[in-house]
């Protein structure tokens, strides 16, 4: 016993990460690997928000409940950089919705420099409330203009026409701005502020995505985004796959004939293609992880690193040693941020299709909360590992419910009432599962599976 | 004379769709607020499970007053849900206990950062609580309401008054005021005049001290859980009633609650039902249509051709939002001077 606590101590990292690889390699062989690839690029994109999130908790103790709110940004900068423009609705109302953004924008920043110049208030209130009336009327009028431009295909002014991948930088980019913006009010207040203010936020952001339909189509959805990947059609042309998938199978086309053998060819190439492409997609996301983990290992074992952490440990002696809490907090919520919208903008990317209803503030925040503390909170591949784990059973907790209820079914006689109800039911089971995980973390095993190492500061 | 009917006539719409609507909604916000304030007052964390726990209470709620309608142990033209109330209470009070003793009572017992393992925690229990009742009642908005549904119509008031614009008063809606006003008194009687409210206060005040004169902190939660069950039960049965029960629905009531909470300065009850009211009253004045109410006023050259709506119904509790944002810049400990405790 002493001796296995010892190997696990030593290797604890290295071990866990193989347990994991061979139980997807073990669904890969029993079920398919286009499953499992499936699997594989969604954990990959929650490693990297389980990764913005632990920077944010493990590295400062910053409490963000508005993941979700941070992944729809990055969302909408990809429909934004990559769709192509509406030439049509912008001719029609860009000009005049631009104007009314600008006049929006113009009334805030009035409002705000008076008060600072310490102008009466109630002459303030004024002038920003018929400032607000006159972008209003002139909002919906641009709105209405826009959204009539063939409702049922664009009816919004669509994007930039700029390759995908820039959009990714884009979508960090919009979350940092907002969580500027968040941290500044209410980073120097209490704890709770935060998480408040980024629930509020998170929900207000999904709001507007959901209900403004010039600006992403709303709950219309934007399908067929580009991609920065081949089109699998296009892959079952391509010679060197074909050649491929004829080598690997060879030994068993030697007892078919002719005709057999172009069948059984052509659908094997139909299910390379698709397993092609999602190992396209895992390269990319597995480059940017990569990349991720070693910037933030990096910085972690800086002079910067060592702040932060003297300031997470201890924030009393670290302002007495004349560092700016307030301002280090700010850095690190929209590094955090940044990270969480670059993941968000890679989600849809991967999904070739912004769907707002998606955006579940409780469900996901919530999985990504479980991931980085079941991972280890401060602990990078800790996150990481956390968020394979929560993934994989999320995913296949669903059909093991519907599997244990069938079982349960096939004892009593059919259409009984309670294997119905649990049948439809059952997937609701998985949030009280996973919510207990938490718990029982935080009680008995606060560090997680992979601890932060204890570094000499 | 025309004139003054046109403006009593306005002044009814108003009442009808603006007065009524916002002072039923702002009771049953300020029960929930009470309850996050007394939370926050005695064990020092914002609860994020307050929106599932009024789904909780509601549920059981529901499931009671269905069994009874049922059985036919109803009051004819009285609400079913309001008779399970009491046991439902009990039933919550149970519910809350148990999470108390199974989770949070561990984290007061060792010296740790309560706010944020509080918050934490109270996550988890959100997402347990509200997997239940999703799992029991399904995710699909119901109604539950039986009996009477207005105390007096609006034809039954047209009649009586002979005005154009009628006022109805829903039951649910006298139901929330009644039942609000008595909880509150009651709230505010056994916190000021008795012995255990009096510890209460000690406790919330100084955690040290109150030990020290021999207040035992267990019964002081205990008792706070107590009545944040009878709170949130009763608050969510209210609000269901009124609108209707989704699970959704009571999740998202965290947002204008947290609101209230804040606003009116966190920790201090009288604060949190001054915030309750002033979000509920911003919200139903600001997402209301005053095309009608202005048509009766203005002359008929200045008719309004739009709806004259201020926002959009949708960003509802967008609204609260942007109190609790305004609020937080000017005057970061609320209305009525809350704690301003730095965490602990």
């Amino acid at each position: 016993m002493n001796n296995f606590n010892n190997i696990w101590g030593l290797y604890k990292t290295s071990i866990s990460f193989t347990i994991m690889a061979l139980l997807l390699l073990f669904v890969g062989f029993n079920q398919s690997w286009s499953l499992v690839l499936g699997i594989v690029n969604l954990c990959l994109i929650s490693s990297i928000m389980a990764l913005g999130v632990n920077i944010q908790w493990g590295y400062a103790g910053l409490f963000n409940v508005g993941i979700m709110g941070f992944a729809a940004l990055g969302g909408v900068s990809v429909v934004l950089i990559s769709q192509q423009p509406v030439t049509e609705a912008v001719d029609a109302g860009g000009l005049k919705m631009l104007f009314a953004l600008v006049l929006g924008a113009l009334t805030i920043v009035t409002g705000v420099v008076l008060n600072k110049k310490g102008f009466n208030k109630w002459l303030i209130t004024l002038l920003v409330v018929i400032g607000y009336l006159f972008t209003r009327h002139y909002f919906s009028e641009a709105s209405d203009v826009i959204e009539k431009v063939d409702p049922a295909i664009s009816g919004y002014l669509g994007g930039f026409g700029l390759p995908i991948a820039f959009s990714w930088i884009v979508g960090g980019l919009a979350a940092a701005g907002a969580a500027w913006w968040i941290g500044k009010i209410t980073l120097s207040l209490r704890t709770d502020y935060l998480a408040i203010a980024t629930l509020g936020i998170s929900e207000i952001i999904i709001y507007v995505i959901k209900n403004e339909d010039w600006f992403v189509r709303g709950v219309k959805n934007v399908a067929g985004l580009s991609r920065p990947v081949p089109y699998e059609v296009d892959m079952q042309k391509s010679e060197w796959l074909q050649n491929i998938v004829a080598w690997i199978h060879r030994s068993k086309f030697e007892l078919l004939s002719q005709s057999e053998q172009v069948t059984q060819l052509s659908e094997y190439i139909r299910g390379a293609s698709v397993v092609f492409v999602k190992l396209c997609y895992s390269g990319i996301f597995v480059t940017i992880l990569i990349a991720l983990i070693i910037l933030s290992n990096l910085a972690l074992n800086s002079p910067w690193g060592r702040k932060v952490r003297a300031i997470r440990d201890n924030e009393v002696a670290a302002s007495a040693m004349g560092k700016n809490i307030t301002r280090q907090h700010l850095q690190i919520f929209v590094i955090g941020s940044a990270i969480v919208g670059v993941a968000g903008a890679l989600l849809v990317t991967y999904d070739g299709i912004f769907i707002p209803t998606t955006y579940q503030p409780l469900r996901f925040t919530f999985l990504i909360w479980v991931m980085v503390i079941l991972g280890g909170s401060g602990n990078n591949l800790g996150s990481v590992l956390g968020a394979f784990i929560i993934w994989f059973i999320w995913i296949q907790s669903g059909s093991m419910g519907i599997w244990a209820v069938e079982m349960i079914g096939s004892f009593t006689q059919e259409g009984n009432t309670i294997t119905e109800f649990l049948e439809a039911r059952v997937h609701y089971l998985r949030l009280v599962f996973m919510g207990t995980i938490l718990l029982l973390i935080m009680r008995f095993s606060p560090g997680g599976i992979l601890p932060e190492k204890n570094k000499e500061l | 004379m025309s004139d003054s009917i046109d403006i009593i006539n306005a002044f009814a719409l108003l009442t009808n769709f603006v007065l009524l609507p916002a002072l039923s909604y702002g009771s049953q916000l300020a029960l929930g607020a009470l309850a996050v304030t007394l939370v926050y007052a005695i064990l020092r964390f914002s609860n994020f499970a307050q929106g599932d726990s009024m789904a909780f209470g509601t549920m059981i709620v529901i499931l009671l007053s269905g069994f009874m309608i049922s059985k036919d142990w109803t009051i004819s033209g009285f609400p079913t849900a309001v008779l399970a109330i009491p046991i439902a209470i009990i039933g919550t009070s149970i519910y809350m206990l148990t999470m108390d003793r199974l989770v949070y009572r561990h984290y007061r017992r060792i010296k740790i950062k309560q706010s944020i393992v509080g918050i934490t925690a109270s996550i988890g229990v959100m997402f347990i609580t509200g997997g239940i009742v999703r799992f029991i009642l399904g995710a699909k908005p119901q109604r539950f309401s039986d009996g009477e549904r207005f105390i007096f119509s609006v034809r039954e008031f047209k009649a009586f008054t002979g005005l154009e614009q009628g006022i109805a008063l829903k039951t649910s809606q006298f139901l929330t005021i009644t039942f609000a006003i008595l909880l509150v008194a009651f709230l505010f009687y056994f916190l000021q005049k008795t012995k255990t409210g009096k510890a209460m206060r000690a406790y919330s005040d100084n955690k040290e001290l109150a030990l020290l004169s021999g207040i035992d902190p267990d019964k002081v939660v205990q008792i706070t859980w107590l009545l944040v069950a009878a709170l949130t039960t009763i608050a969510g049965t209210l609000y269901g009633l009124d609108k209707g029960f989704s699970p959704l629905q009571y999740h998202l009531l965290l947002l204008p609650i947290f609101a209230s909470v804040i606003v009116g300065g966190i920790g201090s009850p009288l604060g949190a039902i001054a915030g309750a009211f002033l979000v509920s009253f911003s919200e139903v004045l600001l997402t209301y249509a005053y095309k009608k109410f202005l048509i009766y006023l203005l002359p008929l050259s200045m008719h309004p051709n739009s709806l004259v709506q201020l926002i959009g119904t949708e960003y509802k509790y967008a609204i609260s939002f942007v109190i609790l944002v305004i609020v937080l810049l000017v005057r970061p400990t609320g209305i009525f001077k809350g704690k301003v405790i730095v965490d602990e």
